[in-house]
């Protein structure tokens, strides 16, 4: 099952790699992995999209928290929680594509961020699921370059990760 | 005033009360080893290869309750002592590594001598550092040790660049140490430890299972008496030998792949598990479905969280320090108004002396060829059962674990979880040191004993009277074993052929050399060995060239699927 896991880490040099060293180590899937400093600066934010048996998310878990570095994690798929991933994508845009891709963008609720005579580059933003439902949603042959953040995600209400 | 960050580095040692630090110089840490020489409170022990240095620090840790420091140089003196370090890491023994680094504006510039040590060691540590402000020098090494003792133990290593240790800074060392994110369990949950006194109150076949996080918490104590109060079997892992007395009636021998018939049936067929500090690992359980298929209720202490439920599921979890948690369940079960019932379980110690009967143990004994079962069983009547045995990894390290019966915690010190050849005698080297009035043996295989044979230097230099109990039966045994049984005799590369005259060597390298060929003459030349007390003695015995180590579960079976000397 697809579980995303949130978790703070001291920003130091090196954290990041203890994490994906883990992940490859010990043979547990990373789908996708963000990270960025905090409102607080000695602290970064991961975002790990994982899956897996109940039995290896509860051992990533337990090896997550084992590291030094991290402060606290949160499985989030546990309970309410949102989630957000930006894609860039740059189609190739000419005549009666134009109109169709300004179409497609706008029912994605996406925008376009860049034009040339031969290009739209569309942002899009959305859970993983809506990303991948554009990408399959228009022409694949027009897609020149797609780049994705991987998803960040937040617990609902009061599920706070906090130190 | 201002010290150098060398000197700030051996000071920090000396306030950590290190009596050795156990180690190799070399450009990198040239600053550091000067500031050792200028001072006599830690001692250091010069090795012959970095490889040694660790596994010296950590046959001391392993044998005191202190933490093993090993210092080594950048490059190639930390990548020979990655194998010490991750045989350290697979046993949990608390240890600080201090490596030296190339200087900080040379990182990363492929300079002469550079690894990425950090990156290297990642996976082998508990955690490491590269120091990079000699401000933050004395920290560093504070939090090292405490992250190295606390918790589950660990190697930690710092590294340390060279122009940090020569960069001047004042120093004080801090007097305590918090680390935000690092919280390692101590006391447990009290309803978990109510439950689990009920579930073993109810239990009709016990069994106690317990590890080397019995030893590394200093809870034989705890443990022996919780047995006792209880009157059920209990069993050790390779790792918690020692952790629960040996001649105790209510010992059943160690499990595992190697462990005795008992033992293992008992913890097969058992209905309510108490496992101790260990972690129920492939050598231990053999095939986890198979050993899940019967219905038995599991308790496990243990004091790393992700230890539990890794491969055995877990009915009642309680995480915390071996020896914490064992006295509370001891307070709680004395002040319990229902008391263990030994006759409910009467049937089954029925059952497991039944099963003790099969003597699993047994072996053939002869008067013309040297049976190593033998030799450690006279190594134990010799020794009157108070040496400390390390060893290095194969056929002799079952026997030893098999025949020495450890009563006490701390006396048996082997690689058992990275099965490192070559760890017994620099293992040794540091027991020695650690206790130097103590009969400390390395038994060993003609094997294994040449991966670091090189320290046979390092025990002349220190007057270290170690004795190696060499049972040399000219092949990689346990390799030949698993062919004969599993790959139709066919011995690929498992022949020691060209071995080296072990008596010359031994007297090459400064020390005593004996050659035992013949049964009686085995209890003699021990008695011999063990009576030059300023002396390394260095033995090599002669043995019977085909034996096995039984009982066996090969792997992948189940603990039942054993195959016994009688069965061949």
């Amino acid at each position: 099952m697809r579980h995303i896991i949130s978790l703070l880490m001291e920003n130091e040099a090196g954290a990041l790699s203890r994490v994906s060293g883990l992940f490859s180590a010990r043979g547990y899937n990373i789908e996708s992995l963000t990270v960025a400093p905090t409102e607080d600066a000695t602290l970064s934010r991961m975002t790990i999209v994982t899956s897996g048996s109940d039995e290896v998310i509860e051992q990533i878990y337990k090896q997550l928290n084992k590291l030094i570095e991290v402060v606290a994690v949160m499985d989030l798929s546990e309970g309410g929680h949102l989630e957000r991933e930006l894609m860039l994508v740059k189609v190739h845009a000419e005549g009666a594509m134009r109109e169709e891709m300004k179409r497609m963008t706008d029912i994605f609720r996406g925008c376009i961020i860049d034009v040339s005579d031969k290009t739209y580059t569309i942002e899009l933003t959305g859970t993983c699921q809506k990303l991948e439902s554009f990408l399959q949603a228009i022409d694949r042959s027009l897609i020149l370059e797609t780049v994705r953040t991987g998803a960040s995600g937040i617990g609902r209400g009061n599920r706070i990760l906090k130190l | 005033m201002e010290l150098t960050g060398a000197e700030i580095t051996i000071r920090c040692l000396q306030e950590e009360g290190a009596e050795y630090v156990f180690g190799y110089p070399g450009g990198a840490v040239l600053h550091i080893y000067d500031a050792l020489f200028t001072q006599d409170q830690v001692k250091h022990i010069l090795v012959r290869h970095e490889q040694a240095a660790v596994h010296a620090a950590d046959g001391y840790a392993r044998s005191t309750d202190k933490v093993g420091v090993a210092l080594v140089t950048s490059g190639p003196g930390v990548t020979n002592a990655v194998t010490g370090i991750a045989t350290a890491y697979m046993d949990s023994i608390p240890m600080v590594i201090i490596s030296g680094q190339v200087p900080t504006y040379a990182i990363g510039e492929d300079a002469f001598q550079e690894v990425d040590t950090v990156g290297i060691t990642r996976p082998c540590v508990k955690h490491n550092f590269l120091v990079k402000d000699v401000k933050e020098i004395a920290s560093t090494i504070k939090k090292a040790f405490y992250l190295a003792k606390s918790g589950r133990p660990g190697p930690v290593l710092v590294d340390i660049p060279k122009d940090i240790s020569c960069q001047k800074t004042d120093f004080s060392y801090p007097a305590s140490v918090s680390i935000r994110s690092y919280h390692p369990a101590q006391h447990s949950d009290l309803e978990q430890i109510k439950n689990a006194v009920q579930l073993l109150l109810t239990a009709k076949r016990p069994m106690i299972y317990a590890g080397g996080g019995v030893i590394l918490a200093d809870a034989s104590k705890q443990l022996t008496e919780l047995v006792h109060l209880l009157g059920f079997p209990c069993t050790n892992t390779l790792m918690g030998l020692g952790g629960y007395p040996a001649t105790d009636k209510q010992f059943v021998g160690m499990l595992g792949m190697h462990g005795t018939y008992e033992a293992n049936m008992g913890m097969q067929y058992c209905d309510v598990l108490l496992a101790v500090g260990a972690r129920f690992d492939d050598r231990v359980v053999g095939n986890v479905k198979h050993f899940s298929q019967e219905k038995r209720k599991v308790i496990h202490i243990d004091i790393d969280p992700s230890s539990i439920s890794k491969r055995v599921k877990v009915d009642l979890p309680i995480v915390g320090d071996v020896a914490h948690v064992l006295n509370d369940l001891l307070a709680e079960l004395r002040g319990s108004q229902e008391k263990p019932d030994q006759l409910a379980i009467a049937p089954w110690w029925a059952q497991i002396k039944e099963w003790r009967g099969k003597n699993s143990l047994v072996y053939k004994s002869s008067d013309e060829i040297i049976k190593p079962q033998f030799v450690i069983e006279k190594l134990y009547e010799v020794t009157q059962g108070d040496a400390f045995i390390t060893s290095d990894v194969g056929q002799h390290q079952m026997w030893a674990a098999q025949y020495y019966k450890f009563d006490k915690p701390r006396r048996w010190i082997n690689s058992g979880g990275l099965g490192t050849m070559g760890f017994g005698l620099p293992a040794a080297m540091g027991v020695q040191l650690a206790h130097p009035d103590a009969h400390v043996a390395c038994v060993t295989g003609e094997g294994s004993i040449q991966m670091c044979i090189q320290e046979l230097s390092t025990c002349k230099q220190f007057q270290l009277p170690l004795k190696i109990i060499m049972l040399n039966n000219r092949y990689l045994g346990m390799v030949r074993q698993w062919q004969q049984f599993f790959h139709g005799n066919r011995y690929a590369e498992s022949y020691m052929d060209a071995l080296p005259d072990f008596v010359k060597l031994a007297e090459a390298y400064g020390h005593v050399g004996m050659r035992i060929e013949k049964p009686s003459d085995v209890e003699p030349a021990l008695k011999e060995a063990f009576e030059r007390k300023q002396q390394l003695v260095f033995m090599d015995f002669i043995t019977d060239q085909t034996e096995n180590v039984f009982p066996m579960v090969q792997g992948g079976k189940g603990l039942s699927e054993v195959i016994l000397a009688e069965d061949l």
